[in-house]
């Protein structure tokens, strides 16, 4: 790989790391390397300097937090999340989709906050994120914001970090009630971006939806979450008709295009059919019978 | 006590690859790996379009850069008379372009610095100015009345047909026709595709002006072809050129053509007078070099309500993109394309074809099959299911009532190509009892009950493999023949040479169990080395499965010659005359006295010591193989798979491989080049294209486009093994390389029609994707030609 010239420095604190980035026009920050390094490698970012963050101690943890929060600091690795024992009871969506991101080597590098960094609208953390109402902590010369990951991500590539901001760690609230989620991804191949993705988080109070969520990835140029979708699923017991209405609506919300890995009507499709099995497996036993 | 062949590393002994001790450590040595005192990088720059006119191309740019040694131009070719180079299919290629570009990712300028990172900055900082024209991405453009003319750099070309071609028998057919109870017909497209090996290409040319030899280290698949063709090209002595083509990180038909990489970095290393470096990266490789396949079908099977085929007809209209470059050494433009049906007892066949230049990548390199043989076994396959189905007759019983009998050999194919031997209905059978068939048909009726889809799919060939002989078969008029040079040394040991060169095919393994088979020398003893110009004898290259056939043959014979003159050595070591002495595995003994005997290590020491009077030292040969014919291996591939309704996805439930390639002369590497034919089978039928959206944009440039499967969707293949010995190859062998390549698309497309049939569906055009087959499934039409594509906004 041949890129441009750039710069490269390795701070060892989060301090040092954004003065660097105040003091340097284009500088960028490197994670897990797993979007920027290629992009570099085509010359489409030509980043005058990389701050490498990898070196900074203190944001390879995640856990639940005595408030029920869970967090995931900003050198998380995909891989981490897909081999963690615990993950699973606090996160069903993210325990879901920690095994279809990408494939095995570029999971043991790349993360989970700089996924959401990068705003790919393939990107399936994302919609992980929006569907469990996350938000990122931003660190910047003048201290730490807490942003919402809907207003976090801006369009497409795009985020409302500033260029001497890092994100360390992301956020997800504690849940009112059991949390209950799945995520599931059509692809071509191991490693293939998602033709669609649909990550669902339900919070039940006993048989009850207390509150939902649903992030889809793939079928619109930025990460979608489908409210009306999710809107329609709070209050109910999950019946067969708010399950369709929920997969019609999620379906509705998308704007996909059509290309080579499928029309845009099929995605739609695939959208449907992804939130109705999402919901199956948490239909009560009567639900599924009727 | 002759010696076992097995512990020697015989024929049948499933040796473990010697070539693997080096690639397993990191070790291989491959042209990047090669590093030159003094040496500069090339680096290219391409088209981003993919039709226009070249108004003006300003370099100053690049050779501001403090490091940039050298900037190429079409302009600075020409004046050297090398803007442009014949290709293997007598026409000629732009190999830096002058007028205009003919697709994207074309040569246009290359600047040569340093370092490869100064050499890309220098490519950055050239500015070519375009004037766009209207772009041709299929033949339907392409032969439009109003299309624009692509090859106006031609002086006899007034469309952008490459040409028109037809074989067979066009009245008998007819007659055929005329006469079936029921006829057949589909359309189909077999998509563009590309070999993509691992290693791109690439190429470090060494001029030294003070021997005047160019040397050049080279990703090449056919070394002495391209030293011809560059002594051609370049006008340099023969002798003074020699192409190494080192370890290589696979071909697959890629590394056959000459590429204008190759021929810029040779005019640069003349030039700067230091060797010049060429590494293509994977961008550069898909979206420019050779790509297979790219065919459109129409075919029409004539047939008795009884089952019995009277004929068949096909037209094949094939994209070659903007230069015809087709690597293929017959006389036949469309390849063996009318290979299709050997394995069919038809009397009657037509095929006319028709080809096209468009506004894409050239090349219609053999992707892992001999000269668009895949295309023709793709067809026949699926125009076989689709005449059974129209026939309402079960799918394996109508290839049991049309395939060639044991007893009906040596048997003319329907186009003329004469098959020597096979057991086809046993493999079949054999085929047929490992997927379970006799049960199936219930299986799927429940299945299908329960809303569940499931569907199995057969493909049976044979294929012409291991050109040629030497009638009918060259390379700008050089025969296609092979060679070995085998040297015994004094101790026993060996070296052997041949005019082939392996990619990954493991010829270092196998080329020494056959001199251990002829002459009893462990294979361990010997060291096989090919690639090198001033060493290795001359031969045609390693594609199209001919080492086997034509280089495996040249080894075995060569060996027979060493073995013949050890025999009068041995003789005379025993003090008996020649005829009473006798040989087994190893050894020569006496007539009737088989403890008086020697070794052949004996001979070959008795050769540098002690040869008999009049008798020339040394015990070394060489031989050039002309093989009377192709080799026609046959293979069953049965697919089984389930389609979800709801999705459109499909698995494979089993896969299962009958392949009868002769005799195996190491089990194992034969079995690894069926596995590996099958999963690139898999993943034609299921992911695999590369297509261009309406303004001839390539999609399928990069991996993340272009998908080759991995492990992990990779279905598992249960092999079988029948044996029928090829009656005129020296130990009974037939190519092996390339036939789950070219069989096994077949197998699971029409398994997943199979599954489909009852909704009346009866093609969807690879890869079959989920949305093509749910589209299918819902609309119960079929799905043609390639997905859709748009360029986004
Ligand atoms: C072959 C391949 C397949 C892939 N498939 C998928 C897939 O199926 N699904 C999927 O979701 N992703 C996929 N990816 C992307 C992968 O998940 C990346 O790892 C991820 O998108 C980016 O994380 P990273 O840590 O590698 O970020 P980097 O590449 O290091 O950075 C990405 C961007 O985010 C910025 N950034 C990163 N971290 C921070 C931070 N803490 N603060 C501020 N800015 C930051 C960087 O400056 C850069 O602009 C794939 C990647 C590859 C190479």
């Amino acid at each position: 790989m041949f890129p441009s010239r750039f710069d490269y420095k390795s701070p060892t604190s989060l301090e040092e790391a954004i003065s660097l980035l105040s003091a340097h026009e284009d500088a960028k920050v490197l994670a897990g390397g797993q979007s920027l390094i290629p992009m570099m490698k085509l010359r489409f970012a030509a980043p005058a300097m990389l701050v490498d963050i990898n070196n900074i101690p203190g944001l390879d943890q995640h856990g639940a937090q005595s408030d029920g929060s869970y967090r995931i600091g900003a050198l998380v690795r995909h891989a981490d999340l897909e081999k963690s024992k615990t993950l699973g009871d606090h996160q069903p969506t993210i325990a879901a989709a920690a095994p279809l991101v990408a494939d095995p080597i570029v999971r043991t590098r790349g993360t989970f906050v700089g996924s959401v960094c990068h705003a790919d609208p393939q990107g399936d953390w994302a919609s992980c994120m929006v569907a469990l109402d996350g938000s990122i902590v931003a660190q910047g010369p003048n201290g730490r914001r807490t942003i919402a990951v809907d207003e976090f991500v801006a369009g497409p590539f795009q985020t409302v970090l500033a260029a001497d901001e890092i994100a360390v760690e992301a956020i997800i609230p504690p849940a009112s009630g059991t949390r209950k989620g799945g995520y599931l991804k059509l692809e071509r191949r191991v490693g293939d971006f998602a033709t669609a993705g649909v990550a669902l988080s339900l919070e039940m109070s006993g048989s009850t939806v207390a509150k939902a969520g649903i992030g889809l990835t793939g079928v619109g140029s930025a990460t979608i979450s489908a409210t009306e979708a999710a809107a329609a699923l709070v209050g109910s017991s999950l019946d067969d008709a708010t399950v369709d209405a929920a997969a019609e609506a999620a379906a509705a919300a998308t704007s996909p295009r059509s290309d080579h890995r499928g029309s845009a009507d099929y995605k739609r499709h695939i959208v449907a059919t992804f939130v109705r099995r999402l919901l199956a497996q948490h239909q009560p036993a009567e639900a599924k019978v009727a | 006590m002759a010696l076992d062949e097995i512990k020697i590393g015989g024929l049948g002994a499933s040796r473990k690859r010697v070539e693997d001790n080096r690639f397993i450590r990191g070790k291989g040595n491959y042209v990047d790996d090669v590093v030159l005192p003094g040496m500069l990088h090339m680096e290219i720059l391409r088209s981003p379009l993919a039709h226009a006119r070249i108004k003006s191309i300003d370099v100053s740019g690049a050779w501001a850069i403090p490091g940039v040694r050298l900037v190429l131009t079409g302009e600075m070719m020409a004046a050297r008379n090398l803007a442009w180079m014949p290709t293997l299919s007598y026409d000629t290629q732009a190999v830096l372009a002058t007028d205009k570009v003919r697709f994207q990712g074309q040569e246009v300028a290359c600047v040569i610095a340093d370092d490869p990172y100064v050499a890309k900055d220098g490519c950055e900082a050239i500015v070519v100015d375009y004037e766009p024209l209207p772009p041709i991405v299929n033949p339907t453009q392409a032969m439009a009345p109003d299309a624009p003319l692509i090859r106006d750099d031609k002086v006899n070309q007034v469309d952008n047909k490459v040409f028109d071609w037809e074989v067979g028998d066009k009245e008998g057919t007819d007659r055929a026709f005329a006469e079936a109870d029921v006829v057949s017909e589909i359309d189909m497209h077999y998509p563009r595709s590309h070999p993509s090996p691992i290693e791109a290409c690439g190429s470090i040319a060494d001029f030294d002006r003070s021997t005047s030899k160019l040397t050049v280290y080279m990703t090449t698949q056919a070394p002495h072809i391209i030293r011809a063709a560059v002594s051609l090209v370049a006008e340099i002595p023969e002798h003074m050129i020699r192409i190494i083509a080192p370890d290589l990180g696979g071909g697959f038909g890629n590394k056959v053509p000459v590429y204008p990489g190759y021929v810029a970095s040779i005019l640069a290393s003349i030039l700067t007078e230091r060797p010049v470096k060429w590494i293509e990266d994977k961008s550069g490789n898909l979206i420019s070099t050779g790509f297979g396949r790219d065919v459109y079908l129409k075919g029409q099977v004539a047939m008795r309500n009884d089952g019995k085929i009277l004929g068949v007809r096909m037209h094949t209209e094939s994209d070659h993109g903007a230069f015809f470059s087709d690597a293929q050494p017959s006389k036949f433009k469309i390849g063996l394309m009318h290979s299709a049906f050997a394995c069919y007892d038809i009397p009657n066949a037509h095929l006319t074809a028709t080809g096209v230049y468009t506004n894409k990548a050239p090349g219609g390199v053999a992707y892992r099959c001999s000269f668009r043989v895949t295309e023709a076994m793709y067809f026949q396959e699926r125009m076989i299911q689709a005449a059974a189905d129209d026939l309402g007759m079960d799918q394996a019983e109508f290839r049991r009532v049309n395939l060639v009998r044991d007893d009906d050999f040596p048997h003319r194919t329907p186009f003329g190509f004469l098959t020597d031997s096979g057991q086809y209905e046993k493999c079949l059978d054999i085929g047929l009892e490992a997927i379970g068939y006799a049960d199936f048909k219930q299986e799927q009726e429940e299945a299908r009950k329960r809303g569940r889809l499931l569907g199995i799919g057969i493909s049976t060939m044979t294929e012409p493999l291991g050109a040629g002989n030497s009638r009918e078969y060259d390379i700008l008029g050089i025969k296609m023949f092979d060679s070995a040079e085998l040297r015994v040394h004094m101790t026993g040991k060996a070296i052997l040479r041949t005019g082939a060169k392996t990619q990954g095919q493991g010829h270092e393994t196998t080329w020494a169990q056959i001199v251990a088979h002829e002459l009893g020398i462990p294979a361990d003893d010997i060291v096989v080395e090919e690639g090198d110009t001033d060493t290795a004898p001359f031969g045609m290259g390693t594609y199209a499965s001919r080492s086997t056939p034509v280089a495996g043959a040249a080894v075995a014979m060569v060996s027979r010659k060493i073995r013949a003159k050890a025999r009068k050595i041995a003789a005379h070591l025993l003090e008996v005359s020649e005829e009473d002495v006798e040989w087994e595995l190893g050894r020569f003994y006496v007539r009737g006295a088989q403890d008086r005997g020697v070794s052949i290590q004996e001979c070959a020491m008795a050769a540098y010591s002690n040869v008999p009077d009049g008798m020339e030292p040394g015990l070394e040969n060489n031989a050039y193989y002309d093989p009377p014919n192709l080799t026609w291996p046959f293979a069953c591939y049965i697919a089984k798979v389930e389609v979800d309704p709801e999705t459109g996805v499909w698995d494979v439930l089993k896969m299962v491989a009958v392949d009868d390639c002769g005799v195996r002369i190491n089990p194992m590497i034969v079995e690894g080049q069926i596995m590996g034919g099958l999963t690139e089978a898999y993943a034609m039928a299921n992911m695999q294209f590369i297509t261009f959206d309406e303004d001839g944009n390539c999609i399928g440039s990069n991996y993340m486009d272009y998908l080759l499967p991995t492990a992990w969707e990779t279905p598992g293949f249960e092999l079988h093994e029948v044996v029928t010995p090829c009656p005129h190859h020296p130990i009974g062998a037939k190519g092996i390389g390339e036939c789950a390549t070219v069989g096994g698309p077949a197998a699971f497309v029409n398994a997943v029609m199979d599954a489909l049939k009852h909704t009346g569906v009866r093609n969807i055009d690879m890869p079959l994707l989920p949305d093509r087959v749910y589209g299918a499934l819902t609309t119960g039409s079929d799905i043609s030609g390639m997905p859709p594509v748009k360029t986004e906004a």
